[in-house]
């Protein structure tokens, strides 16, 4: 093949071109499409109907508040867990940072039956915990731990690498002019991992948004009490109540489409806090 | 090795007794009770037809979704990496979008397009041609919610690695498919076959999407997750976890792989 003197010096232009416009028209976008003109046919006072009615409003709380939760605690043990494995040294290291990853490599319908067992009231940890007013299964609180546990591993993904660039002549010079750890930490890492952290936060609310094979194993599914959205239109669906249910899913599509022009923004926010500070 | 620091100490024995209490006690829990009742129930559980089925289904959807969306995801790295063009990054936001929804909304949204109320369903319908509640349904969804998992393994590597190699090649007189085969796809190899395994566990583990496009018909298109949840809701436990068990093994190898070629590319 001559190289012409054109911008594209290398070949498959075209080719790829081709299997990435068929691909994402066919898989990605009809599909989106025929949800999106499913909603613009119901006209605007059935949609706001559905999606502010009593009970979609009672499951966007207790989805949000949720998510909310569980992005705290993930937020804790992300920073814990990147920070062991990043500073220190010792023997399981290895081990402890391949485990981290389970909760994306295990079907979120295992994790969901795995929960509902352990938190059961004759289960590993329920038989402690329920004497003690701990009631897990059927509760806001387990749908916040299976919130939690299916999105572990965003946090540390996240923080992991940029807490491995952080300059440690920075760090030096900080204490040699007589900075204590902890002021090391507050001025001089946690400005750098921020926007990582940030970023990684935003990822584990997403995904605790959207989750339901885990929590429908542990949240009973009542109505205005543990009825997460997901769930909602998965009922409306069985009810053959097509409308509300694509309706219910333009709303979580929407935050979905909101929550990735969010994290494009703080990524862009780390690439430029980075090139700052080099 | 300097003594370590009480802080030092408290931390790692707190990320360790998270990890033992948070990870290592379900994994025990899921083999723990598959095989409650022994070996040969274990073994009987398995091979119980249904269950044997949906192994049988979820490993035929694996062996179609995964090999095309690895194509697709090279050959979409390669648009966006080696050429600049108008809409580069809308296009890197559009594969995206399938993994940052929920399954539920990716299932509903194919529902409305081969649904009996959707778009295209209809239409089909009356050509004979029935795609909701089949197979093809469930492979369908299953290269929805993992179509960028490729591509955004491939993407960071292939712009770091630039066109070097592939300008030489060219330069050299090979032709485009000899580049590809000779210098791209050996520069890319672990990161293939890392995005395989990244999607080959998403697709076997899909649960949402496939419990609203599936229809869940017991020995037809009830994948290994969905069969978990029907023998749950059967209170049959040991048979959930014995069906649990498999997807596991299938999860401990994947995060082996991860670990292993994680390594393998840092050198």
């Amino acid at each position: 093949m001559a190289r012409k003197n054109s911008k594209h010096l290398l070949p498959g232009f075209g080719l790829t071109v081709g299997i990435s416009l068929f691909y994402i028209t066919l898989v990605i976008l009809l599909p989106i499409a025929a949800m999106l003109l499913k909603v613009a046919g119901m006209g605007l006072p059935e949609f706001w109907r559905i999606i502010s009615s009593r009970r979609a409003i009672a499951a966007y709380q207790i989805t949000f508040s949720s998510a909310f939760y569980a992005t705290i605690l993930n937020g804790t043990v992300g920073l814990l867990l990147a920070w062991v494995l990043t500073r220190y040294r010792f023997p399981g290291r290895r081990i402890l940072d391949a485990l981290v990853d389970l909760p994306f490599a295990l079907p979120t319908a295992v994790a969901g039956l795995v929960l509902v067992t352990l938190f059961a009231d004759t289960g590993w940890y329920g038989q402690f915990l329920e004497p003690n007013g701990f009631k897990v299964n059927y509760t806001q609180l387990g749908i916040v731990l299976a919130m939690a546990f299916t999105s572990i591993p965003f946090v540390v993904r996240a923080v992991q690498p940029v807490l491995e660039e952080v300059d440690e002549s920075l760090e030096a010079a900080a204490e040699s002019l007589g900075a204590n750890r902890w002021q090391v930490f507050t001025h001089i890492i946690w400005p750098t991992i921020f926007p990582a952290f940030a970023g990684g936060c935003v990822l584990s609310f997403a995904r605790s948004l959207g989750e339901f094979g885990a929590v429908v194993f542990i949240a009973g599914n009542i109505p205005g009490v543990t009825e997460i959205v997901s769930l909602l239109i998965y009922i409306r669906l069985d009810e053959y109540n097509y409308e509300a249910a694509a309706a219910l899913a333009f709303v979580l599509l929407l935050v979905a489409f909101l929550t990735l022009v969010a994290t494009n923004a703080l990524s862009a926010w780390q690439t430029r806090y980075v090139e700052r500070s080099a | 090795m300097a003594k370590r620091s009480k802080a030092e100490i408290t931390l790692i024995a707190a990320a360790f007794l998270l990890a033992a209490f948070v990870l290592v006690v379900p994994l025990a829990l899921i083999f723990s009770f598959a095989l409650r009742e022994g070996l040969a129930v274990y073994v009987a559980n398995i091979v119980e037809p249904n269950t044997l089925h949906a192994i049988w289904l979820t490993v035929m959807t694996a062996l179609i979704v995964v090999p095309v969306n690895i194509v697709v995801g090279a050959a979409l790295a390669w648009l966006v990496t080696r050429f600049r063009f108008r809409g580069r990054q809308l296009l890197i936001s559009i594969v995206e979008l399938p993994a940052s929804m929920s399954p539920i909304v990716a299932g509903v949204v194919y529902l409305f397009l081969y649904g009996g109320q959707g778009l295209l369903g209809p239409f089909l319908q009356a050509n004979g041609w029935q795609v909701m509640f089949t197979p093809l349904a469930i492979v369908l969804v299953s290269l929805f919610v993992t179509a960028p998992f490729a591509a955004r393994e491939l993407i960071p590597l292939m712009s770091q690695q630039g066109t070097e190699d592939e300008e030489a090649a060219l330069s050299l007189g090979a032709n485009g498919w000899q580049m590809f085969w000779h210098v791209t796809l050996p520069n890319i190899s672990w990161a293939l076959v890392y995005g395989a395994v990244l999607t080959n566990a998403r697709v076997m583990g899909e649960f949402g999407a496939v419990s609203v496009v599936s229809g869940a018909i017991r020995g037809q298109t009830n994948t290994l997750p969905l069969q978990i949840n029907l023998l749950f809701n059967d209170f049959n436990v040991t048979g959930a976890f014995a069906a649990a068990s498999t997807l596991t093994l299938i999860a401990v190898v994947t995060l082996i792989l991860k670990s292993v070629l994680e390594s393998r590319r840092h050198g």
